[in-house]
């Protein structure tokens, strides 16, 4: 193994803005996020890929932040949690969160949230079936899921006409 | 939970890839990074320490999907997500389409990699077993050429295939489905997503006699999570594909079985997944005798 790891220059979009950063190979993603940049919103549970609380939008699509190196960021464009709710784009999702009480020490919310907006892209009216699918890969410690589950489907439910709450 | 010290490249063609695999590194191994979902946790767990990284993931040459010439060709690259939601595969290899939606959890899939997932060669993994039932060829290539491995001698043991160091699996072919083609994925997991306790990817084609509905040929059954690799279970097919297809040739098939070798973990007797396989059969069995069905569960 090199004494001195080389440090990669990248540069990636990151909620909207440019950063520039030098990163050394073994650094993830996720502590780049959470200790160069102080996005903390992006948690870490297990650190393996098991939990899910690490969630990023990365080009797009959901991923694992702690199974992504720094490097790999070069060139992508990133959204965190601190982005997608300074856009507003889980506005919804977040005020229906709060109103179910789907979330108590919150350490899951993150993950669970660009979760749940990916799945209601792409299924806007999905069954409970659905939303319990695509919640899978995350893990609650606190609410044992159903309050979640009820968020989620209250928020399609709203956006879709089929309730009649906003 | 953070890996050890590596060196990082990312290639910029398939030929650089190709020379970094051919040049070896002084302080250790050279490991290709793909989807990164089955590598950076062994590495984030110290099982993996290699000294250099060669990452792939921006080399077009390896997301081709395309069919051509009766086959639907796979690039290394092409991940789970697009296997589940690309209707070319979705007609030429529905086993596949299907299997796609049942690994893991939404983020993984979208990162995780079809080449990824044979090289890694999981035993309890969906797309070895898929790529066994269907008889795919792996295209491998290195700084000295290229080959051509079929399925059956491409998974050699537990995470061991017929990749030397020096090579990178660039693309599989599957034989694209025809109307006179069934098949069947049937997966038992403790939890939607997790790696499964017993599994079964089956593919059959309807007899030409369209009247012997009860009939099947081509069978082939590979069933995965409960041994060392894959394993083909060639007696029970052929007892299927013997003739009409009853209670009692169903019974003989599960019955023949018991001839694979079949390993205990810590979740799983060998008794109770020899249960799940048999029970994997009859689902599979009832799935390929109805017409267009690609069974789950
Ligand atoms: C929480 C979790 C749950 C999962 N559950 C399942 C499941 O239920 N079923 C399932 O099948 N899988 C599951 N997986 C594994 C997942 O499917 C991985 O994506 C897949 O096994 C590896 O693909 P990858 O592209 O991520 O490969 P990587 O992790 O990048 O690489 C894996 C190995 O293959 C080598 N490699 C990769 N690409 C190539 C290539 N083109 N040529 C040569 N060598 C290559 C690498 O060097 C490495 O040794 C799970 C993963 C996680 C994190
Ligand atoms: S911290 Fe990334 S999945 Fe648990
Ligand atoms: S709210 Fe505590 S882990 Fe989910």
């Amino acid at each position: 193994m090199p004494m001195i790891p080389n440090l990669i220059p990248i540069t990636c979009t990151i909620n909207g803005e440019t950063v520039s950063l030098s990163v050394s190979p073994r650094e993830t993603l996720a502590d780049m996020l959470r200790d160069r940049l102080g996005l903390t919103a992006t948690h870490l549970g297990c650190e393996h890929g098991a939990c899910g609380a690490c969630t990023i939008v990365y080009d797009g699509r959901t991923a694992r932040a702690c199974l992504l190196l720094a490097a790999q960021a070069d060139g992508a464009v990133i959204e965190t949690l601190e982005g997608a709710s300074a856009s507003g784009r889980i506005a919804a999702l977040q005020r229906a969160f709060h109103e179910r009480g789907a979330l108590q020490c919150g350490f899951c919310t993150p993950g669970l949230l660009l979760a749940a907006a990916e799945v209601l892209a792409e299924h806007p009216a999905p069954s409970r079936d659905a939303i319990r699918a695509a919640l899978s890969g995350h893990l609650c410690r606190c609410t044992g899921y159903q309050a979640i589950v009820d968020a989620i489907e209250a928020t399609a439910a709203a956006a879709t006409g089929a309730g009649s709450r906003r | 939970m953070k890996p050890a010290a590596f060196d990082y490249v990312r290639a910029t063609s398939l030929t650089h890839a190709l020379d970094l695999l051919a040049s070896a590194d002084p302080d250790g191994e050279t490991r290709v990074l793909a989807g990164g979902q089955s590598l950076v946790p062994l590495m984030a767990m110290r099982l993996a320490a290699p000294a250099r990284l060669v990452d792939i993931n921006r080399l077009a040459a390896l997301e081709r999907l395309e069919v051509i010439d009766g086959r639907l060709v796979i690039g290394a690259l092409v991940r789970h997500h697009r296997l589940a939601t690309d209707p070319r595969v979705a007609s030429a290899a529905p086993l596949l389409a299907r299997a796609a939606t049942q690994v893991a959890h939404p983020a993984i899939r979208n990162r995780g990699t079809f080449g990824g997932s044979l090289a890694h060669a999981d035993p309890a993994a969906a797309f070895p077993a898929c790529a066994l039932a269907l008889g795919a060829t792996l295209t491998l290539a290195s700084a000295a050429g290229r080959r051509e491995v079929p399925a059956t001698a491409f998974f050699e043991g537990l995470y061991q295939t017929a990749l030397r160091p020096d090579e990178l699996l660039v693309e599989v072919a599957v034989p694209a489905a025809t109307a006179a083609s069934r098949s069947a994925f049937v997966i038992f997991t403790r939890r939607p997503g997790d790696f499964p306790v017993a599994g079964l990817a089956a593919v059959a084609r309807a007899a030409d006699d369209r009247s012997a509905v009860d009939r099947l040929a081509d069978i082939r059954l590979a069933v995965f999570g409960v041994g060392d690799t894959p394993l083909l279970a060639d007696t029970a097919a052929a007892i299927l594909e013997s003739g009409p297809i009853d209670a009692a040739r169903i019974d003989a098939a599960v019955a023949a079985l018991d001839t694979l070798e079949i390993r205990d973990s810590a979740t799983a007797s060998v008794r109770y997944r020899r249960h799940l396989v048999g029970v994997a059969l009859r689902r599979a069995t009832a799935a390929l005798l109805r017409p267009e069905a690609v069974a789950c569960r």
